[in-house]
């Protein structure tokens, strides 16, 4: 399988991820061959192979349901570039 | 709807499931805190934190899919749901994607007096966002993340729904459901309980789907009708038109009755879904599932067809007074402590109580005159002590008061007379005093009856028994 220009672009965007416009034909190309092991991959016989979901064979353990946090909003907002009345607040995004 | 076509509608409703804690978190979920005093460091997304899921929310997901028959998946797994948006701060909602943890169940509905079911093709838990609040700050958008991370159990329906009324219907029966089973607070209002309908149409005897629209965040039962009858009319209009209905998202503006497109780019549903790392597979083991099946309640249909049984009610009555598990435990035990026949408490609930309830815009929870004093009036209407007429009066005051029936009919002297001499007194008196009615009725004007009946009413002030006046006054007028 072979990605375009314009599928990594389209990649970089859903990600948000800046890219150098001169690495485009790069980034295809490295990407172009992951997807070509995956076919590979896809390939091998796998019949009766119950899908991995998680590399580690053990459950989700479980938290019983009681609230255990306390109120560090002052302390996590020292680090937030703009607030007020309590709210973080971001550039307007409008739906 | 024009009768060439016909609507498909599949629904997927978010409830939030009322556990103390967040999904991922140990943050409290209480409704209307300050501003991010309820976001801890997992909810704001900060690096270096991890998710643990709370075992309550398990609970409520699996309590759920046995209610509605649904398959309980032995190994269900949490994925990632990849969009940005600032009221999520991680950059990816925790959801559930391939392995939902309930799937393959079922609702029954009923739509004037027709029963369908509707197929649920899988309900699965993830974590909520926070809120973008646009107004008032300088041109710039607040975010509040105490919201972030509640868990929510959204239920997806199959496309079994084929007009607005089914899917109120629909939505209807599964806001009880969730209530019955208290893993839902059913506060549409606060958001407890919100809907997204995916519409579309086709010509009738087609058997392909048309392309849909999602609606987005209905919060109200009558505005879901609204939005989906709105948005039917205007896909047929669309293609009646000539033109083609383009799959997007759509907001209902309840304002305007009109539903506006909101999301337009394409790449927006574009979520790259993959298992979280972060979370290990859910095991739900047979032990869990007895152990939840045996605390389930009464579900709503099982009470609706058990008090026609047992109570002698009609189909509507027992659909009213099941329609919480407040209000049918608030019946039985009016029943109980009442010992009379079932019939006369029906009546008075259906029609004295909830009017009264519905009238001051109160819910059953809150109801002025408790089961106990209720039953109190409806023993002394069964015992005959005051008549049905003046039962309605003492209720009003039993609604404005804490007395007792008992009190309330001793201290207003509202006993009915019961002594027939003292009633035949008055009667005769009354026989006496207007002559002019007396020989109408005695020439064959019945009706004439009812102006002595009520001269007699107003003598002895309705304590009297008005069908034991009438029997009196016709033997006594019989020529």
């Amino acid at each position: 399988m072979s990605l375009s220009a314009s599928d990594v672009k389209k990649i970089a965007h859903l990600a948000r991820l800046g890219i150098d416009e001169q690495q485009i034909e790069h980034y295809a190309k490295d990407l172009s061959s992951m997807l070509d092991l995956m076919t590979q991959m896809g390939q091998t016989n796998t019949d009766g192979v119950v899908p991995m979901a998680h590399p580690l064979d053990q459950m989700q353990r479980l938290r019983d349901d009681v609230v255990s946090e306390t109120d560090q909003r002052d302390h996590f907002q020292t680090i937030a570039p703009q607030t007020e009345a309590g709210l973080y607040l971001v550039p307007k995004v409008i739906d | 709807m024009n009768s060439q076509w016909e609507a498909v509608i599949g629904l997927e409703i978010h409830t939030q499931l009322s556990t103390q804690s967040k999904i991922f978190s140990g943050a409290a979920t209480a409704y209307g805190a300050e501003p991010n005093t309820q976001a801890c460091a997992v909810d704001l997304g900060l690096p270096g934190v991890l998710p643990v899921l709370n075992k309550d929310a398990v609970r409520k997901a699996v309590t759920f899919g046995l209610a509605i028959d649904a398959e309980i998946a032995p190994h269900s797994v949490f994925a990632r749901k990849n969009y940005f948006y600032p009221d999520l701060p991680k950059g990816y909602q925790i959801s559930q994607f391939e392995l939902p943890i309930v799937g393959n169940g079922h609702l029954d509905i009923e739509v004037d007096g027709v029963e369908k079911r509707i197929g649920i093709t899988r309900a699965h838990l993830e974590e909520d966002a926070g809120k973008s609040l646009h107004e008032d700050f300088h041109g710039l958008t607040g975010i509040d993340l105490n919201r972030a991370g509640t868990p929510l159990l959204e239920i997806v329906s199959e496309p079994d729904m084929r007009s607005a009324k089914e899917a109120v219907a629909y939505m209807r029966k599964l806001h009880e459901l969730v209530r019955y089973l208290e893993i839902c607070d059913g506060n549409m209002q606060e958001g407890s309980f919100r809907c997204d309908a995916n519409v579309s149409v086709r010509p009738k005897g087609q058997k392909e789907f048309g392309t849909r629209a999602e609606i987005k965040n209905i919060n109200s039962f009558k505005f879901v009708e609204k939005a989906i009858n709105h948005e039917i009319e205007r896909q047929i209009d669309v293609i009646e038109g000539g033109g083609k209905v383009v799959q997007e998202t759509r907001l209902y503006d309840a304002n305007k009755d009109e539903t506006r497109s909101m999301r337009s780019k394409e790449e927006a549903n574009d979520y790259r879904y993959f298992p979280d790392p972060d979370l290990l597979p859910v095991l739900i083991e047979e032990a869990l599932k007895t152990e939840i099946r045996a605390t389930l309640p009464e579900l709503p249909d099982a009470k609706k067809q058990r008090f026609i049984e047992q109570y002698g009610q009609d189909a509507e009555s027992a659909a009213t007074l099941t329609s919480s598990r407040e209000l049918a435990d608030f019946y039985e035990t009016v029943v109980k402590a009442f010992g009379g026949e079932a019939k006369l408490v029906t009546n008075w609930m259906t029609g004295d109580v909830l009017g009264a309830l519905n009238k001051a815009g109160l819910e059953i929870a809150d109801c002025p005159v408790s089961a106990e004093r209720l039953a109190g009036l409806l023993k002394r209407i069964a015992d005959n002590t005051i008549s049905g007429k003046t039962a309605k009066q003492v209720f009003d005051k039993l609604w404005n008061s804490d007395a007792s029936a008992d009190d309330i009919i001793e201290s207003e002297g509202l006993k009915q007379i019961t002594d027939t001499g003292a009633i035949e007194a008055i009667v005769d008196k009354v026989i006496a005093a207007n002559p002019v009615p007396v020989e109408q009725y005695r020439a064959g004007k019945d009706k004439a009856l009812m102006a002595l009946v009520g001269q007699i009413m107003k003598e002895t002030q309705g304590k009297a028994n008005p069908g034991e006046v009438n029997k009196m006054l016709m033997e006594k007028l019989k020529v």
